[in-house]
């Protein structure tokens, strides 16, 4: 674990999200970095239609790649992946992409909870979590793991989000120190370095 | 919590004495149902995890059935099962004889929604399913043709979003919670046990399905069980995976074109 040469990025950005996120992101995108030295990894709920609106808003807002994720897709540093609607993602020990479509989590496939844990076995202190409003309980159980292998936890600040229940959640039971608004969330993500 | 490498020693011990060849799989979400599993059953240890596991061939079994994956649905992608009914059956069709091979079909779902748009083009009666899984509990389930009748709801509506213009209920007979399919549908069906990993071409099809199971294999497994489908296709067949699968990066893809809608399905050049 923890191994660095072995991946193509070394450090890597989950950000989940519920309803109400997509606010956030599309605040969030603009500010980011062109040559962001990670890979970031996107999970939001959504309804299962698999059309690729949701790929082109997200890459109408930022000059990074933003594509939706592949199964094998190898984690390049500065590209968006988005989990595709329907599929758990997962990251693999090589910080290649694999997709699973069994039950759902919380109500939910894609689960940001699946994907934190799994981003968390991987990247270890390596990893930041991010999550943003929402009405799911989603998350929060990642975040735990997240924390518990020693990486960073982040929660957008529940006065800001559209709907406070997730990130309240969160904050609650992983006792969150870092709770930002949406654009000092860019600014956070910007700061970290390879 | 089971470790990396105990998970590889278990995959070893269980190839070796149930001849299953799980090393293939994609870590990721093998580790994660195989730890649900290991947390589910209430395991102290690894050890006497393993020692369970290699004690019963039953306990075996009930381990397959919960760390593969075996969700399904009727009509699964119904945009899928319109390109079928549009673009495919009229070619099948002018086949004397029609063979299909389900290659984990779980359940049943996908092979009960074949065998009703073969019907309602008029091409059930020439047509044989073949269904397989590695998994025998699915198989049994799979036979019976008895599905929930919670699931109803969303099967029809996927069936409605595939074109069809029946009366889904017309199908079943519904039985308190569950739903019993007719029995000119199954008629058509053979179903067997088949490990994609270890077991060899069986026939010749004109048609193969394979969805939401590749995804599951690792690139190796995914490119030997590709060239498994392609020694098992008919010349200008036609080979369906699912949504988020491809034939793109795999030695077989220079000899298959897909077909022009972008749904998942790749014909035999020759
Ligand atoms: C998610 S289900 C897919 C069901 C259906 N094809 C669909 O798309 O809805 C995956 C199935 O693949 C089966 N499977 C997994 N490994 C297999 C193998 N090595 N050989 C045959 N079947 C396998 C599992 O038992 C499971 O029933």
């Amino acid at each position: 674990m923890e191994k660095k040469a072995l991946r193509s990025v070394q450090k890597l950005v989950v950000i989940g999200g519920s309803s109400g996120s997509l606010e956030a992101l599309l605040t969030m995108l603009p500010k980011l970095r062109a040559d962001l030295p990670l890979g970031v990894v996107i999970v939001l709920h959504r309804n299962n239609q698999s059309d690729n609106a949701l790929v082109e808003l997200f890459a109408s807002r930022t000059s990074l790649i933003v594509k939706e994720a592949d199964e094998k897709d190898i984690l390049k540093a500065g590209t968006i992946y988005i989990a595709p609607p329907d599929y758990h993602l997962l990251l693999e020990q090589d910080g290649s992409l694999s997709l699973d479509a069994s039950a759902k989590v919380n109500f939910s496939r894609p689960s940001i909870d699946v994907t934190f844990s799994s981003a968390a076995a991987v990247f270890g202190k390596y990893l930041t979590g991010i999550l943003l409003s929402g009405a799911n309980s989603d998350g929060a159980n990642g975040m735990a793991i997240i924390k518990k292998k020693g990486g960073r936890i982040i929660v957008q600040d529940p006065n800001e989000a559209l709907v406070a229940y997730m990130p309240a959640r969160a904050i609650k039971e992983n006792d969150v120190e870092e709770v930002f608004g949406a654009l000092e969330l860019a600014e956070l993500i910007n700061s970290i370095s390879n | 919590m089971i470790a990396p490498d105990e998970l590889e020693a278990l995959l070893l011990d269980i190839l070796e004495h149930y001849g299953y060849d799980f090393t293939g799989y994609s870590r990721a979400s093998l580790t994660r149902r195989v730890h649900a599993f290991f947390v589910k059953e209430r395991f102290k240890n690894y050890a006497a995890f393993r020692e369970r596991m290699l004690e019963s061939n039953i306990y075996f079994i009930h381990f397959v059935e919960e760390v593969t994956v075996n969700v399904t649905e009727m009509f699964r992608d119904p945009g899928f099962y319109k390109t079928l009914r549009e673009n495919i059956l009229p070619v099948l069709a002018t086949y004397p004889f029609i063979r299909i091979w389900h290659a984990g079909c779980s359940t049943g779902e996908e092979v009960y929604s074949m065998a009703i748009i073969l019907k309602e083009a008029g091409l059930l009666q020439k047509s044989l399913l073949y269904a397989t899984d590695l998994n025998q509990r699915v198989l049994e389930k799979a036979k019976a043709g008895i599905f929930p009748m919670s699931q109803m709801r969303l099967n029809s509506e996927n069936y409605l979003h595939s074109g069809g213009r029946q009366e889904f209920s017309g199908y079943y007979t519904a039985n308190y919670n569950f739903a019993r399919f007719d029995k000119s549908l199954s008629d058509k069906m053979v179903f067997s046990t088949h490990n994609l990993v270890s077991d060899s071409s069986f026939n010749e099809f004109q048609l193969i399905l394979c969805r939401n199971v590749l995804i599951y294999f690792d690139r190796e497994l995914q490119a030997r069980v590709l060239q498994l489908f392609d020694r098992s296709l008919d010349s200008l067949g036609f080979l369906a995976l699912g949504s988020k699968e491809s034939l793109k990066f795999s030695a077989i893809a220079p000899y298959y074109s897909q077909i022009e809608n972008k749904e998942k399905i790749w014909r035999k050049k020759r």
